[in-house]
Order: C-alpha cells, then structure tokens, then sequence
C-alpha cells in the first residue's frame, strides 16, 4: 500500500490533465467549475482513499462524473458557442482547432470523455478504462466510434 | 496571464477553506538563514521546517502523522509570518500565536512546553529543562526533545545550552543558533 502524498503534490501533478479533459468535456465556461467540484469532492474523500496506486485514475473518475452531471443540469445538450470568448493557449492544451473540439463537445458523454482522454491527456487505453469505469475494450470501442463521428462530421 | 487552471486552483482553496477542509497550511517565508517552511493546523502553528531541512520530506511527514489534506495556502500563515518578520528584525521578543503541540508527546512535549516559557534573550540548560520536564536525570533525553522540536524559532530551543556555556546542538545548524543569540543579545556578534 503506497502512503498518501500531501494533497498539494496531487493537485501539482495532476491539475493539468484533469483540466485537459474537461474543457474537453464540457467546454471552457463549464470546466472552471467541474475542475472545482472535482477536486474538493476528492480533497473530502481523500484521507480515507487508503491506496494512492492509481490516483490520476481515480481523479479522472471523479471528473468524468461531475462533467456528466453538468450535461445533465443543462439537459444533456452540447452547449452551442456563438462565438469564442477567449482566444490564447491555456496550459496543457496547445492552441486548438475550435470546430473540432465543439464537435468533440457534440459527442456522446462516454465517446467525448474517451477522445478527450486519449488526446486531450494523452492517456492509454487502460487509464482511460479506469477513469470511465468501463473495460479496456470497451474504452477503446468508444474512443474508434468517436474517432469515426469525428471523421465524419468534420469530413 | 493567469491560467484557467490556476483560476480554478485559488477558487477550489478558498471553497476548501469554507468547507474546513483545509487539515494542514502550509507556506514558505524567507528568514536571514533561508527559507523557512510554515505548517498550521485549525489549532495553530504544528510544524516550522528551517532552511537546512527538507521540505518536501517535512510535508510527506504532515500528510503521514497530521493529515493528508496538505494545502498551500500562504495567506492563512499571513499572521505567523509577519511575527517572525518582525523577530528577525529585532522588533518581537514574544510570539503570540497558537500553537498545535501534537506532534510531540509525553516527556518530550513536557521539555519543549517547559522551553517555550524561557524568556527572550534569557538561556537554560539542558539539566534545567530536564528537571523541569519531571526527571532531572533525563538530561540526554532532554537533548532529544529539543533536537526535535517540530516548531523551532517559536519554540525556542535555541535559548537551550549545555551546563557551563557551550552551544551544543541546534537543528538548523550551530551558526543559526549562534546568529539566533546574537539577535536576542545573549552572545556578542
């Protein structure tokens, strides 16, 4: 059993990733707000995780619930950008093509959350696995099926 | 410009502090010997790390005996800060801030209450501690406690010499504890 590091040391490494892929999730207005509820839902369950083996799954886990909630208070629908509020580069995310991450956005919750970890966070299949709480297979076959709506919508 | 994350990293501190999740505080500060690191608890200050001793190994060593739920939250230290400021200065010789004995106990925490109450510039002896702690013959075990006092500076172990004068040990190094004298005008600079 590995100790639990300072919480601090968990946020320092992984802030970036769980960012990653939830402005992938829910865009960039809703991400500020999922990255909070994220984290503090995992700062009151934390000293009771009793294993910190696979944190970065585990907060992805969180993350990938709390971004389903936030579809599900806005009625599940992608949320339409008009125009883009900010333009720049936000850390970890190189400067980004908008229509193909509004199409990513208009992807099923569990085909969005595969793509956005897959290349958002640069995860493997398994961690992707993890944090969906599906199998490795399974996560694949989400991540191809979103890949080819992509392909598709942005042929 | 600040980053999306780090917005969402102060906004998630502030509501961690509402919620009273925030078990461990901590900051650096700069001092004459280097930085210092800062660890206080809802019961007060738990933890002063100095310059010589490593960080990262002191906020493992928290997150293991304190909480896990360590948290870098410099203005929740303002208070602690500006204290030792103004002690660094020459301006303070009374600390007044709370302090969480918790990671002392028994014997130990009894010589290192019995340190907090030497007076500025005023020194003891490790045989003086001992006796005052419940076993005058306890004297290396005296040593120990101040050897590791958690909150040096504070706490001030540095006013602790051996019978007769001489320096003897000091966590942050004997050139701290000689600098640290001088302040408090008890040795010539």
């Amino acid at each position: 059993m590995t100790a639990l590091p300072p919480f601090q040391t968990v946020l320092d490494d992984h802030s970036g990733a769980v960012m990653a892929i939830l402005q992938g999730a829910v865009g960039r207005e809703g991400a500020e707000d999922c990255f909070q509820e994220t984290f503090l839902a995992a700062l009151r369950a934390y000293p009771k995780l009793g294993n910190a083996g696979n944190l970065r799954g585990w907060l992805l886990t969180i993350a990938h619930r709390k971004a389903i909630d936030h579809h599900r208070a806005r009625g599940r629908n992608p949320v339409p950008v008009a125009e883009v509020a900010e333009v720049g580069v936000e850390d970890g995310i190189p400067e980004r093509d908008e229509r193909l991450w509004n199409a990513v956005g208009a992807l099923p919750p569990k085909q969005r959350a595969a793509v956005a970890l897959r290349y958002g966070s640069d995860l493997p299949h398994a961690e992707i696995a993890a944090a969906l709480g599906c199998s490795p297979e399974a996560a694949r076959r989400n991540l191809h099926e979103g890949l080819k709506r992509l392909r598709k919508e942005l042929a | 410009m600040t980053s999306a994350t780090d917005r969402a990293i102060e906004g998630l501190k502030a509501r961690a502090t509402e919620e009273g999740l925030l078990d461990v505080a901590y900051t650096t500060a700069d001092s004459p010997y280097g930085p210092l690191l800062l660890a206080q608890t809802k019961r007060g200050l738990v933890r002063v790390g100095l310059p010589n001793q490593d960080s990262d190994a002191l906020l493992v060593d928290l997150a293991a005996r304190v909480s896990p739920r360590v948290l870098e939250a410099p203005a929740e230290l303002d208070e602690v800060r500006r204290e030792l400021d103004l002690y660094f200065a020459g301006k303070l010789d009374h600390f007044d801030l709370p302090l969480d004995w918790r990671l002392s106990s028994g014997f130990r925490q009894r010589v290192l209450r019995a340190i907090n109450r030497i007076p500025y510039g005023q020194t003891r002896s490790y045989t003086e501690m001992a006796r005052k702690a419940g076993n005058e013959r306890a004297v290396r075990a005296a040593g120990t406690a101040c050897g590791s006092n958690p909150i040096p500076l504070v706490v001030p172990c540095h006013r602790v010499l051996r019978t007769g004068g001489a320096l003897g040990g000091y966590g942050g190094g004997l050139p701290m504890k000689q600098g640290l004298l001088e302040l408090e005008g008890v040795l010539d600079g």
